[in-house]
């Protein structure tokens, strides 16, 4: 196991960070979003990872014969995938509203809520 | 009993689910009544659960509950319901019960075949607030957290039409989703650390792994800015004004009264399971952190609160402002602290939602918000007045509210400055309520005039009922003036401030015997001086509007909240790498 996976989920993590902050679109934006949220699927996996393992679908692997990865934080990633659908659908659809009643989707020409 | 604890979870869902799904045959009368009956049921169990959780009750769903033969390690579900958590999901329960009474026959028609949908939201947000406050384990700790934030979202940008309200929730929502994922990162990094997510077992496994270091405080820093994100500390609180000014007013109530509190309670709950043992962080990596942020939270919200004109959102300024209080007093890391927090957090939610719904008044009968502009126009509305009056009072801390028993009992708890901060954080916040009452409701002083800077103003909003409201609907008074009286009670009646004690320290310091917190001389005259100078400072304004008016220096801070989303979000990772500092010496001397 290298460090390798963690400074890849940190920098993806900080990437999505720089371009929610730098962004010119909003779409652009929740996309972002979403990049932030790669970040913690590859942290997820890269914690469950074993050296050598298989997936741990057990209809074709006797129990306990070779070694799998570890199943709590693919569930983990699952629930974090849907989670991560519903935010993003939400934002989107907030977006498009946002565009209608703005006429804008750059968010430096977003003139409400100032002070 | 315990198989009890789903059901405050799953009453909810099931309700919002009927609801979403029978919602387009039945007619709105039914729908709201389905969503009051609902939540009012959840709020029941909450509180007969609540009597019966000494010692707490612990429920593994489904019967997946630890094995000895596997080494004591499970991966089910766990629900924890002892005093304060418990006592979490009732006030949630309760306060969504009074937002529904409060909404009774009051939005606009909904579109035809739709009148569940605003009830059924609101039963998913309690539903999500309540799994939070009784999550055993941290990852479904985020999964309701993501819960309640979603719907929170939704319930934001309610009123689609409205360029404020979507513009208020997309901000709402990439800012506490980008929390949220900074969160799970550090959920990620404990269960890599104990292969557990259970609260109480990762902090057994930290302990177990030794002393703390870079990955304990990374873990450390990621959960807290989660939380606080939530909670509204500076500098990650930008996005609260701007969702709170625009949200529909029962959705304000929730949001003011319990959701934000939710993220304070999530840190004392987090710091005190998981790295409040030898292996997690020093308490004065902690203790430096939430002070800190607390008193920065506290002083700022207090400033931008006073120069609001947009009534709405200079009631979520306060909320901020009030958020660093709860900091300071779980920040001592006393179990007197926490008492007073807990005091203080139960009467801010009855205060806070009572004083949003009569704005929320002002905003259907007027169809504005701006103190400005209603200057001396609500004079006909005697009522809501006095509500108003009454709440800043005792957002003031006037005894005998349980505002000012939970303000005393941390002032005590915090001592030295941080009284000084105590008192004039609550007069100033109570002062630009109680100027709001004078000029709105009383029409006293001169017109203001128009500030130079640029500002949010109150005016042209949309009402939230069909058409302007001409007669008050009942529901609109009796619910505030019935938060109010609970306030009112939480502080009054005796005893009541013994059984908080006993529920936070049976959940905190493990049943350890201390005080009962009850008023002291000093609780009393500290509350009468903050509520003396809360109201010198709204008679000062109304008299002398120039003295008091913004100044030319105070516009940079002002400018701060740009309601551009990127510039939250660098303020949030410049937020996660100050909790960092501020608890990183703790970590290299411990």
């Amino acid at each position: 196991m290298t460090v390798f996976p963690y400074l890849v989920a940190a920098y993806v993590f900080l990437a999505g960070c720089y371009g929610l902050a730098t962004s010119r679109h909003l779409i652009h934006a929740v996309g972002c979003l979403s990049v932030c949220q790669a970040a913690t699927y590859v942290l997820l996996l890269a914690v469950g990872y074993r050296d050598g393992g298989t997936a741990p679908v057990f209809s074709d692997i006797e129990p306990g014969s070779r070694p799998v990865v570890d199943p709590v934080v693919q569930a983990l990633t699952l629930t974090d995938v849907v989670v991560g659908a519903t935010v993003t659908a939400l934002l989107l659809a907030l977006v498009i509203q946002v565009v209608k009643r703005h006429g804008t989707a750059d968010p430096d020409e977003l003139r409400e809520l100032r002070g | 009993m315990n198989h009890l604890l789903p059901l405050l979870v799953a009453f909810p869902l099931l309700g919002a689910g009927l609801l979403a799904t029978a919602g387009r045959l039945l007619p709105r009368i039914a729908a709201e009544t389905v969503g009051v009956v609902v939540s009012a049921g959840t709020a029941a169990l909450a509180l007969v659960l609540l009597l019966d959780s000494s010692p707490p009750l612990v429920e593994w769903v489904g019967g997946w509950s630890p094995k000895a033969s596997k080494g004591g390690e499970s991966v089910g579900i766990v629900l924890v319901g002892d005093g304060v958590g418990l006592g979490m999901a009732a006030l949630v329960s309760v306060l969504t019960v009074a937002a529904l009474a409060y909404s009774w026959r009051y939005f606009d028609e909904a579109p035809e075949g739709r009148a569940g949908t605003f009830p059924a939201l609101v039963l998913l947000f309690q539903g999500g607030m309540c799994g939070f406050a009784i999550a055993g384990d941290l990852f479904n700790a985020f999964v309701f957290f993501e819960l309640m934030s979603v719907v929170a979202y939704a319930l934001t940008g309610h009123r689609v039409e409205e360029a404020r309200a979507v513009q208020g929730a997309l901000i709402f929502g990439v800012v506490n989703s980008l929390g949220a994922y900074a969160m799970l990162m550090g959920i990620g990094l404990l269960y890599a650390r104990t292969g557990e997510l259970s609260l109480t077992a990762i902090g057994r496994g930290l302990d177990a792994h030794g002393g703390p270091d870079a990955l304990t405080l990374a873990a450390f820093v990621l959960v807290l800015t989660g939380l606080l994100v939530k909670a509204a500390a500076v500098p990650f609180h930008f996005w609260l004004p701007d969702a709170h000014a625009v949200a529909p007013t029962p959705v304000c109530m929730l949001l003011s009264g319990v959701m934000v509190e939710l993220g304070v309670y999530g840190v004392w709950r987090v710091y005190g399971t998981v790295f409040s043992g030898p292996g997690g962080i020093p308490t004065a990596g902690l203790e430096r952190a939430l002070l800190v942020l607390g008193t920065l939270t506290a002083a700022g919200g207090a400033f931008l609160c006073w120069y609001q004109r947009h009534i709405k959102r200079m009631l979520a300024y306060s909320t901020v402002s009030h958020v660093g209080l709860f900091l300071v007093a779980i920040g001592t890391l006393t179990p007197e602290g926490d008492d007073g927090a807990a005091l203080y957090v139960l009467g801010h939610a009855g205060v806070k939602a009572a004083l949003f719904a009569v704005a929320g008044i002002l905003l259907d009968r007027y169809g504005s918000v701006d103190e400005k502009e209603l200057h001396g126009r609500a004079r006909e509305l005697r009522a809501p007045a006095v509500l108003f009056a009454v709440g800043g009072l005792a957002l003031a801390g006037l005894p005998p509210f349980g505002t000012a028993l939970g303000k005393a009992v941390s002032e005590e708890a915090a001592g030295g400055p941080f009284t000084v901060l105590y008192v004039l954080v609550s007069a100033v916040t109570a002062g630009a309520v109680l100027r709001v009452a004078a000029r709105v409701f009383l029409g006293l002083g001169p017109r203001p005039e128009e500030a130079a800077q640029a500002e949010t103003k109150g005016t042209g909003e949309e009402p939230e009922t069909h058409g302007r409201l001409g007669r008050l609907p009942d529901t609109m008074v009796v619910v505030p003036a019935v938060l109010l009286a609970a306030a009112l009670t939480a502080g009054a009646v005796p005893g009541f401030a013994g059984l908080v004690s006993d529920a936070v320290s049976e959940a905190g310091s493990g049943g350890a015997v201390v005080t009962t917190p009850r008023w002291t001389a000093a609780g009393v005259l500290l509350g009468l001086l903050s509520t003396a100078l809360a109201a010198g400072l709204a008679a000062l304004a109304v008299t002398r509007p120039h003295v008091t008016a913004p100044h030319a220096w105070t516009g940079p801070v002002r400018r701060l909240q740009s309601g551009h989303v990127g510039d939250y979000v660098a303020w949030l990772v410049a937020g996660a790498a100050l909790v960092g500092a501020l608890a990183w010496p703790a970590v290299l001397g411990g």
